[in-house]
């Protein structure tokens, strides 16, 4: 890229009289908050892997870990058993959505407000296609199957058998209920992550439409709020992997 | 300190602009990389749908998965986020440390939970 045209002597880069990460402050200071970000969000998806060598999945025992297959098999207007196919849906959307905004990014980087705009509101369409598809997968985990399962479940500490329908904090009809805390504490933080990234997106799409970076001069802006966008996606990424499909 | 002062700081966001011709290069690769990612994608979900009547193992399948995962992450951080455009000494202050913390929480806490199963298998 252009921005690497400038020689400069590799002893002297750390003497103070140039910057050497070669990033405007708000730039790197995005990458940093992203560093510790997805250092909380490996926390927690190491956390669920350990809970789940702690409580393998194992045939016929119904509080052992659940197979997401078996409990993600819901597809809109569809009847039936279709597993992975919404998740692969809800994935396809959200990579599309960061197309669009590394789109805007390079409009931004030749001034031209008209793609920025365009390509900024289809991304913050994305964002709440996706938030409604989490909202539809979280009312059909929380409202389970219409059968639900009769098994031993712990209540007040003791072991009684109930008839269990769906999931929430204390009981989880397709397993263990680890497993739904935390599918709804990541898939949670996740979806926050992902509202407040439209509202970011909101925001900076009514300063793109008032010019305030086209007085500016550059649409840095753009570029900072979409590396927090592509972050999102990538946590998507790795959510599907460890969730849905291991 | 006179040479401080009369140093001219870069204005990076400025020099970040490019010309219409490069942008439609960059363009072709934002798609392609797309294309990577979709294809990635569908390979992972066709993977988990398919893979027991394929009769593979799943150790085997459960690695591709991780693999195909860390390609995925790797095309996104490099390309959408530009990572490959910035300057070395960047780059590494965020993947060195990140990497180096991740790969030593993993391995601790996996370890961890397998002894916690068979200790849990023993006793109770």
């Amino acid at each position: 890229m252009a921005a690497q045209a400038l020689n400069v002597d590799k002893k002297t880069i750390w003497g103070g009289a140039f910057p050497p990460f070669r990033a405007s402050y708000g730039k790197m200071m995005m990458w940093f908050f992203l560093l510790t970000d997805a250092l909380t969000f490996t926390g927690f998806l190491t956390a669920y892997g350990f809970a789940r060598h702690m409580y393998p999945h194992v045939e016929g025992d119904p509080n052992s870990w659940a197979v997401a297959e078996e409990v993600f098999t819901h597809f809109p207007f569809l009847e039936g058993h279709h597993p992975l196919l919404y998740v692969a849906l809800m994935t396809f959307i959200l990579i599309m959505s960061s197309v669009t905004m590394v789109l805007a990014v390079e409009a931004g980087h030749r001034n031209d407000k008209k793609g920025v705009t365009t390509w900024l509101a289809l991304t913050i369409v994305g964002g709440f296609i996706f938030l409604g598809s989490q909202a539809w997968e979280w009312y059909h985990f929380i409202h389970g199957t219409a059968e639900g399962v009769v098994k031993p479940i712990i209540e007040n500490g003791k072991e009684v058998v109930k008839h269990v329908h769906g999931a929430n904090l204390l009981h989880n009809e397709y397993g263990h209920p680890l497993f739904a805390d935390f599918f709804f504490f990541i898939t949670g933080f996740h979806g926050t992550h992902v509202l407040s990234g439209v509202i970011i997106n909101i925001v900076i799409f009514v300063n793109v439409l008032m010019g305030t970076y086209e007085k500016r001069g550059h649409y840095e802006m753009v570029e900072k709020v979409g590396l927090y966008w592509h972050f999102v996606d990538l946590v998507w990424v790795f959510v599907f992997t460890f969730f849905y499909l291991i | 300190m006179s040479d401080h002062d009369t140093h001219e700081y870069l204005d990076f966001a400025a020099i970040s602009h490019h010309s219409e011709e490069e942008g439609k290069k960059i363009r072709k690769v934002i798609w392609n990389i797309f294309w990577v990612l979709l294809g990635i994608t569908t390979v992972e979900v066709v993977l988990g749908i398919f893979y027991k009547d394929w009769g593979l193992s799943w150790h085997l399948v459960k690695m591709t998965f991780i693999g195909l995962t860390i390609a995925k992450a790797y095309y996104i951080v490099a390309y959408y986020m530009h990572m490959k455009d910035e300057w070395k000494n960047f780059r590494m202050a965020i993947l060195v440390p990140y990497v180096l913390f991740a790969l030593y929480l993993i391995y601790m806490v996996l370890t961890e939970a397998i002894y916690q199963h068979e200790f849990q298998k023993l006793f109770f």
